[in-house]
């Protein structure tokens, strides 16, 4: 580049900007006022500065059962990411190849993503009362979240493969490798950073899921259900320092899955091996 | 068996088998169940089967219902455009004026975390902001443009639309980011080299190679607009109806039967919208 940049970069700068700080800012406002003194209430100014709001949130009587829902959420997202990369690893290879059915398969993942989250929830809730079993998360929850994150991991899947180059596993054919060892040797290194997404993905939409798993989760509530519920009730900073914690939280799960997908690549170039170039 | 296992394809179908399995039974056999019941009847407190077209007829025969599908459209519609043009408008400057594909994923990246945190505490975190005593018009009161807090900030239309924006832009910017990435730029050049001005080429060029990204995400944007309870709900401090809240009212009353009628109307005209738009685009080619 010759250094001068347009006009219009600047300007097309700025927008961006702002769009940062529309995404950003309002996260960071109630991020401040959590903050609050005691006798401060939901907007500014900040009556004094305490950690009031944050105590409030471990006193279990204030506004009842948060951990218990964390809990539950924690371990519903830790089980929907296991189960979203394992089915999305075998569907991905599935699509290798095209197969008799392949496209209605294809058509009923899209339509995953794009039939109203509600009716998802509601036909769930339905067949279930009528089989007369009890909705619970992890169960029916489970299966509700399933359907929005599955065609998640399965696009990502589908995008890698698509430009996988296959010279690498017939190498190894070539040279004797079983089938089982081509995947465990071949495949799985080389798209084992875009698995980092697809688990990403699995985890962080499962534990911030609120529509699917309204009808679904019986009567021991998520994490999102619970602060809903907050939010018809409380109506002080404690639903702001709540919303900070877990948003610090899901940040954390961020930086803690972009850190191991940067950790992989790292090693990866340094040990010299070109594999996975042109895959961005 | 072991032909059966030969056969081409049967390998391919084991491995989808169990995301056809999961998907069966908690989203083909769930929308099955939803039209099955919408046909039936109800009572105060409880629903039995039938196959009757009394809630179908109570649907279409009343204007309040007309009216709030008038509504899910216009929102739709004005989310539509308002995110179309910021995504684009930042694909556009990520593509082709961040010049470093570290800077480009960086700053990508940057868009895309907050849809990896709550949406219910990105829509409480506008209450601060938009409230009668929020940022907003305490800073326009503080610079003189009005003497009166504006009431229309929180609980309105404006407020969530706001929310729909902010919420959803970046299942705009995420496809036509990917599709501009893969824009061959000796076109550009090429369309230069030809005289074509700045103007031109991004009409000519840029906009038509970057179609499929922009149906892709007009697509997760109006289904998810169209489909949403929740931040209709929230952000118009209940005051404001859309189809979702309707069925959603309905399951508050225990109203299966007519909160199923409303549903597979509402699927209906999702995939109605949604089929008319693919014509536009072929989604495998895109991946």
């Amino acid at each position: 580049m010759d250094g001068k940049r347009p006009l219009s970069f600047y300007i097309l700068g700025a927008f961006f900007v702002l769009f940062l700080i529309f995404l950003y800012g309002p996260t960071f406002t109630i991020g401040i006022l959590s903050f609050q003194g005691p006798g401060g209430g939901l907007t500014f100014p900040m009556r004094g500065v305490s950690l009031h709001w944050f105590d409030e949130l471990f006193q279990t009587q204030a506004v009842g059962d948060i951990w218990g829902s964390f809990r539950r959420s924690l371990a519903l997202g830790l089980m929907v990411m296991v189960t979203t990369v394992v089915l999305s690893i075998m569907g991905g290879l599935a699509y290798r190849k095209r197969f008799a059915g392949s496209n209605i398969v294809f058509y009923i993942i899209m339509a995953s993503l794009v039939i109203p989250s509600i009716l998802v929830s509601l036909g769930i809730g339905l067949i279930f009362s009528q089989l007369g079993w009890d909705v619970h998360w992890s169960t029916s929850g489970f299966g509700a979240q399933l359907t929005w994150t599955l065609p998640f991991g399965l696009l990502i899947m589908f995008a890698v493969f698509n430009r996988f180059n296959p010279a690498y596993e017939e190498a190894a054919r070539d040279q004797g490798a079983s089938s089982w060892q081509v995947f465990q040797h071949i495949v799985l290194p080389l798209i084992a950073p875009s698995l980092i997404g697809v688990a990403l993905f699995g985890f962080t939409l499962s534990y911030d899921e609120f529509a699917r798993t309204l009808l679904t989760s019986g009567s021991y509530n998520t994490l999102p259900l619970e602060i809903f519920g907050m939010t018809t009730n409380v109506t002080s900073p404690v639903l702001y320092a709540l919303g900070t914690l877990t948003t610090l939280f899901s940040l954390t799960i961020i930086g803690v899955f972009l850190c191991i997908a940067l950790f992989i690549q790292r090693r990866r170039v340094k040990q010299g091996s070109d594999a996975g170039k042109g895959m961005v | 068996m072991e032909r059966l296992f030969r056969r081409p394809g049967a390998q391919s179908w084991m491995l989808v088998s169990p995301i056809m399995l999961i998907l069966v039974f908690f989203l083909l056999m769930p929308i099955g169940m939803i039209t099955a019941v919408s046909f039936w009847g109800s009572t105060e407190f409880s629903i039995y089967p039938a196959f009757q077209f009394d809630n179908y007829e109570y649907l279409f025969g009343s204007q309040v219902v007309w009216n709030v599908f008038l509504k899910t459209f216009t929102f739709a519609l004005i989310t539509w455009a308002i995110t179309l043009s910021i995504g684009f408008t930042v694909a556009y400057f990520l593509t082709f004026h961040v010049h470093t594909l570290t800077w480009q994923i960086t700053l990508f990246l940057l868009c895309t975390i907050p849809f990896w945190t709550s949406n219910i505490i990105r829509m409480i975190s506008w209450v601060p902001f938009l409230g009668r005593n929020g940022i907003a018009n305490q800073s326009l009161i503080g610079m003189g443009l009005i003497d009166e807090p504006l009431e229309w900030l929180l609980f309105s239309n404006f407020a969530v639309i706001l929310a729909f924006v902010h919420l959803y832009t970046l299942f705009m910017v995420v496809p036509i980011f990917n599709t501009m990435m893969r824009i061959d730029k000796s076109l550009i050049e090429a369309a230069r080299d030809g005289g074509a001005s700045g103007f031109q080429i991004l009409t000519n060029v840029i906009i038509p190679l970057t179609k499929p990204g922009i149906m892709i995400g007009s697509i997760f944007v109006v289904a998810l607009v169209m489909g949403d309870f929740i931040t209709v709900r929230f952000m118009s401090g209940s005051q404001i109806a859309n189809v979702g809240r309707l069925i959603s009212n309905d399951i508050g009353l225990l109203q299966y039967p007519s909160a199923a009628a409303t549903a597979v109307v509402l699927l209906c005209t999702v995939l109605i919208t949604i089929a008319i738009m693919l014509r536009f685009v072929d989604i495998r080619k895109e991946l």
